[in-house]
């Protein structure tokens, strides 16, 4: 189902607390807050996450990605630079590229062959001129403001991040300092795509940057650490947090089982029968972490308001694209890579730690599940609201432990100051 | 015998095709895993990668123990959508290839919900290698190439 935007779709529902720490569900469930979104959040004054640079090492190298809904072609032009436009013909509105990757001279609309430099700008129209002075476009018309529809375009350290609005900051002063330096040290050296994963997930995209943003479910939904004995909530981990509370970065240090602790410490997870299994996997090798950052981080992931997500889950390292379909689905894309340096061995490790991650990760697949659950339940009742207060509720600061859905507020705070919602007001 | 199989051995092949699915369709997972050797591979991979030549699977367990711990972790540990699986695997072709037998199929693999609710959940083609073993035939490796690389929801008990 889709909509127009309605900019009073807005006032439909109430946050009351000017913290956030009360969701109402119709955010997640309304076709026009949806359509709203695409103006105000994935087209408004921020970056979006679309592609790494060495997916496209030469000239003419493509990839169509998608910023919220709306489809674009990232490319390499001949001078090197790193174009992003609207994959939309200036014509009839065709889709152009349609290829989701490849290597072109142009783009080229089949419809009615107009034609594109890897600029964007329009260049080839046949029969413009008619045949033999009849028919054709007429004399006046200009096809230099006719190309297709520029993206703003800003690469840090390899990673491409595009903008449809003028208004957005400096790309470093967006994410500000930890995640300028997490996407340093995720690209220190040169990275090599082992490949993608592709997960449609039927529930609302914010029902997954909300799972982003609460560390908390962690060790309580993903059980598959916590029952074979190698990590857990009460482990050393925190969240960290850009100056505006937008981003966050839930981490978990090596040896996150504190020293000295027995398995059967894991008391908090009081009569849920879960908590501390210590079964033992027969094969546990995957799960090694070879130390490959001068920290000890084991665990990051840097969720970039408002569509990507850096993951580096040991030695599993990925970048998660959010591509929203409609108010009720969205697609998760994930580029997986390693180093160009790795060794054949380092490689293998990262292929079987994959297992870990993704729509088949032994940590990472209840998402898709509890996304889903969310969704179908909150269908009606749509002004009633999702409770925030784990780890307290006021400011939105960075968390010592995990044990906390905090970093969630800073989305929602940043979210309605994009949409014009006057948080912490009553209904007007 | 040439290349092409005698008609009992593809007979054969069939029928073991026919007792995976129904292992996992009846959630026998742990006797699915006893149709594998122990040096075995079993991988699920998209048809995008495979395409690109990009070694990344969705799973990827290169031993049976990796392939035990994966279905020991969906009895203790995951949560998943609640579902019953309904495997149709097509004809098989086998051919004899190295110290065993190369085997294809293609499959589309529908989930139901317990509401009774279905879905076409993943179609592709198998690419198993297969050996005797104590007069059984048994995989030595199962290469899942899926054709529906966007996952619906997740991706839990095997294919």
């Amino acid at each position: 189902m889709d909509a127009a935007p309605a900019p009073d779709a807005i006032h439909r529902y109430s946050f009351p607390a000017a913290d956030c720490s009360r969701i109402p569900y119709g955010m997640y469930r309304d076709a026009e807050i949806y359509a709203l979104e695409q103006d105000r959040i994935f087209r408004g004054p921020v970056w979006n996450y679309l592609a790494l640079d060495c997916e496209l090492p030469n000239t003419g190298d493509f990839r169509v990605v998608a910023v919220g809904d709306t489809p674009v072609i990232v490319n390499r032009a001949r001078d090197g630079s790193v174009h992003a436009m609207v994959n939309r013909c200036a014509h009839r509105g065709a889709i152009v590229q349609r290829a989701i990757h490849g290597n072109v001279r142009k783009h080229v609309c089949c419809y009615h062959q107009w034609s594109y430099e890897l600029t964007g700008k329009l260049t080839g129209i046949p029969f413009r001129r008619g045949v033999e002075g009849v028919g054709g476009l007429p004399p006046d018309f200009d096809m230099a403001q006719h190309g297709l529809q520029k993206l703003r375009v800003e690469v840090l350290c390899g990673v491409i991040f595009g903008s449809f609005s003028p208004d957005a900051p400096p790309l470093e002063d967006f994410l500000d300092a930890p995640f300028v330096a997490q996407i340093n040290r995720l690209f220190h050296k040169p990275p090599v795509v082992l490949g993608y994963q592709r997960q449609r997930v039927f529930g609302n995209w914010k029902l997954y940057t909300d799972n982003l943003r609460d560390p908390n479910h962690g060790g309580l939904l993903h059980m598959f650490q916590i029952t074979f004995g190698i990590a857990r909530l009460s482990g050393r981990g925190g969240a960290t947090l850009d100056r505006d509370g937008k981003h966050n970065m839930s981490w978990a240090a090596q040896g996150a089982r504190p020293e000295g602790e027995t398995p059967d410490a894991g008391a908090g997870y009081g009569d849920t029968g879960r908590g501390d299994m210590d079964i033992r996997l027969r094969d546990p090798s995957m799960l090694r972490y070879h130390k490959e950052y001068p920290d000890d981080l084991s665990l990051t992931v840097a969720s970039i308001f408002p569509n990507c997500a850096f993951q580096q889950i040991g030695n599993t390292l990925a970048v998660r694209q959010i591509r929203t379909k409609s108010a009720d689905e969205f697609e998760i894309v994930s580029t997986y890579f390693g180093y160009a340096d790795d060794d054949a061995a380092m490689r293998r490790h990262r292929l079987r730690k994959a297992n870990l991650a993704g729509p088949a990760g032994l940590v990472s697949m209840e998402d898709g599940e509890a996304v889903e659950l969310v969704h179908r339940a909150i269908l009606r009742d749509r002004d009633e609201h999702s409770v925030v207060e784990f780890g307290g509720r006021g400011p939105v600061t960075d968390q010592p432990n995990l044990v906390t859905d905090v970093p969630m507020r800073g989305f929602w705070i940043y979210y309605c100051k994009l949409m014009g919602i006057p948080a912490g007001q009553a209904l007007s | 015998m040439n290349s092409h199989l005698a008609l009992e051995l593809h007979m054969r092949l069939t029928l073991l095709f026919e007792e995976y699915a129904r292992l996992l369709d009846e959630d026998r997972l742990e006797e699915w895993t006893d149709l594998f050797v122990e040096e075995c591979v079993y991988e699920i991979v998209s048809r995008e990668n495979v395409q690109q030549n990009l070694p990344l699977s969705l799973m990827l367990c290169d031993n049976k123990n990796m392939i035990r711990d994966r279905i020991s972790a969906l009895r203790e540990a995951n949560i998943y959508n609640i579902h019953a699986d309904c495997h149709i695997i097509g004809p098989v072709r086998g051919i004899v290839g190295e110290a065993g037998y190369e085997a294809t199929a293609a499959y589309s693999l529908f989930q139901s919900t317990q509401e009774g609710e279905t879905r076409l959940f993943s179609v592709g083609r198998y690419h198993a290698h297969i050996i005797e073993r104590g007069g059984q035939l048994r995989f030595t490796r199962q290469r899942v190439v899926v054709d529906t690389g966007a996952i619906l929801t997740l991706l839990a008990t095997p294919i």
